[in-house]
């Protein structure tokens, strides 16, 4: 089975059922179903074929999970991509998977006609709300090429080993890597975490994450798996009207990352109404401090929280089971239903308690690799069990104690969380050294009680005085996602290096945190 | 004295949210939900600013679309706010 056979047997066993609530609007299964076979239609049309690239340049809207139902119903592989990016790494997106089809909006219309230009595979480009296309000759309206499309499309689209995404995830090198999942890699993900999270029909999970994120996306594909309801929000921004929102409509369960609970635990006031109906919160990017934990219980009692790690790499490693919380609120528990976790030395040896190694980890949900990119494949999946199977290095240190529930203890790489997002200083750096003025840059992560991580970069300019914070800040908003942006910026007239010249990041950041 | 505090708020958010080739044209009633101007961190900053400069607490159920999703809004609550805090007078 695919992804998209879901839809479609949710569509048939309860059509009426809300499958999203995007605002005031309920749209059932029926309406997202017919939507997605009507793009599907459109796309054909417009020279899709089975396994070609859809990159969706969209926040969360109606039109994004339609993108990515329509896409896999055509056979073809679809990419949500932060609606924050910019037109270079857009276009470095579009090169890279030599992507046929772009869906966007028209409020990125300056970013995605720039990207274009310079992505000559993109041959189809549908926009939505946009008056005036005249600035991506060939451009479509998204609302003109559902509505000409016939809404059946019966072709077979494929098979469950096929591609259905590719994710695109930061790494070190400061190039993105596309991270490939095929559909039975998201449904063996998906069922495993509907059998731990217990979701049935009846469930209403708010997906306030960005579906451009692994963890924002799963909502979606836990959701139509069960049948469920999603309430799709597009920012925390206004923390009480989300929650009077969850209210209204009863939501059941609510996903979060650390810079969310760290707002709603500061907040003085819930709303009246009250959430009894929320039965579980989860919590997943990056680690949440155990009193944040303890407060989250507190403002929801009825709530069960579930502490989880995971990467895109995987969709979802682990789980502490929520009784576990009183006992050991800081591990991330145990690996998730039909699936391995365990911590191994530089051998490939698995260690024992309390040895700290790599965890890595085994199971249907592990990627097929990264898109066109052997070396950082060869890197992360390497010779499991049997002969002919792949297991997933994750790059985390990690821990097990004496009854077997994992610890996470650091990153093995400097990738900084922020907000729960990754940013790869060396991809910060790389724009910032495009600025005149800059001799040498140093980008790190300081803690922040909010974010997580917070983005500094550390600067020796050309000449003492030449640049100031604010224009590096305006330059980095011109060339980067939103949270990838340095929230500090401070000047010094040298930085700490290793015999061989290179800048020693580590001894920054000990500087960079000192008071 | 709402262009002041129109005209205050608006540099705020222009100096804060905006950058050079934005794009983004905003006009005293564009919506920032819509626009994607502000994610949750910089509401907070925003009411931060608020608070600091017009000296009152922002309450948590205030921080709504209805009161800081635009710069009409903005400007419109602050003077709410400032006209709860004065003393009333007998004058009209």
């Amino acid at each position: 089975m695919r992804i998209e056979h879901y839809l479609h047997d949710a569509a048939r066993r309860r059509p009426d059922h809300p499958a999203l609530i995007v605002g005031e609007q309920h749209i059932t299964y029926r309406e997202v179903d017919e939507l997605a076979g009507r793009l599907a239609h459109a796309l054909r049309c417009r020279g899709i074929e089975p396994g070609d690239r859809v990159l969706v340049l969209f926040d969360n809207a109606l039109e994004t999970v339609v993108s990515l139902f329509g896409s896999l119903r055509a056979g073809a592989v679809f990419s949500i991509v932060n609606p924050t990016t910019k037109a270079d790494k857009l276009a470095f997106m579009l090169n890279n998977c030599q992507a046929r089809c772009l869906i966007t909006r028209g409020r990125h219309l300056a970013v995605a006609a720039e990207a274009v230009r310079h992505a000559p595979s993109v041959s189809a480009v549908l926009v939505a709300d946009a008056a005036d296309l005249s600035d991506l000759p060939g451009a479509v309206a998204w609302k003109e090429a559902l509505e000409s499309a016939s809404p059946d499309s019966a072709t077979d689209a494929g098979i469950d080993l096929d591609l259905a995404m590719i994710g695109y995830t930061s790494g070190t090198t400061g190039l993105p890597k596309g991270v490939m999942l095929t559909h039975r890699n998201l449904l063996v993900a998906a069922q495993s975490i509907v059998r731990y999270l217990g979701n049935t029909p009846d469930d209403r999970l708010l997906c306030v994450l960005p579906l451009s994120f692994g963890y924002g996306l799963t909502q979606i594909f836990t959701s139509v798996l069960v049948g469920a309801t999603v309430v799709l929000e597009r920012s925390f921004a206004f923390p009480f009207a989300v929650l009077q929102k969850m209210a209204r409509e009863r939501v059941t369960g609510f996903a979060l990352v650390p810079t969310i609970a760290a707002i709603l635990v500061n907040m003085e006031k819930l709303p009246e109404e009250g959430l009894g109906s929320l039965r579980y919160i989860t919590n997943a990017a990056a680690a949440l401090p155990p009193a944040h934990i303890a407060r989250l219980q507190t403002l929801f009692p009825a709530a069960r929280i579930y502490s989880m790690y995971g990467q895109t790499e995987c969709t979802r490693v682990c789980y502490l089971p929520p009784e576990q919380l009183a006992v050991r609120p800081g591990s991330v528990g145990k690996a998730i239903p039909n699936t391995e976790a365990y911590v191994v030395d530089e051998h490939g040896q698995r260690v024992g308690p309390g040895v700290v190694g790599e965890l890595v980890v085994r199971g249907g949900h592990v990627m097929v690799g990264y898109w066109e990119n052997p070396e950082a494949t060869a890197e992360k999946l390497r010779p499991g069990r049997y002969p002919w199977e792949r297991v997933l290095y994750t790059g985390d240190l990690f821990r097990t104690d004496e009854e077997g529930y994992l610890w996470f203890v650091s990153r093995k790489d400097d990738i900084i969380k922020t907000r729960g997002e990754k940013v790869s200083p060396k991809e910060v750096e790389n724009v910032i050294y495009q600025l005149p003025g800059v001799k040498e840059a140093a980008v790190v992560g300081i803690p922040d009680p909010i974010l997580g991580q917070a983005v500094k970069a550390v600067i020796v300019p050309v000449t003492e005085g030449c640049l100031k914070e604010k224009e590096v800040i305006g330059y980095c908003k011109e060339h980067l996602e939103d949270f990838m942006v340095p929230k500090v910026v401070e000047f010094r007239t040298e930085l700490p290096k290793t015999d061989s010249g290179k800048i020693k990041r580590g001894a920054v950041e000990q500087a960079a945190q000192q008071p | 004295m709402s262009n002041d505090i129109l005209g205050a708020v608006r540099r705020y958010v222009t100096d804060n949210f905006l950058y050079r080739g934005d794009g983004k044209t905003l006009t005293d009633d564009t919506s920032f939900l819509e626009i994607g101007l502000i994610d949750s961190t910089g509401v907070l900053e925003l009411v931060a600013f608020l608070e600091e400069t017009y000296r009152f607490k922002v309450a948590d159920d205030e921080i709504v679309p209805d009161n800081l999703d635009s710069l009409r809004k903005i400007a419109a609550y602050v003077e709410r706010k400032l006209a709860q805090s004065r003393p009333a007078t007998g004058a009209a």
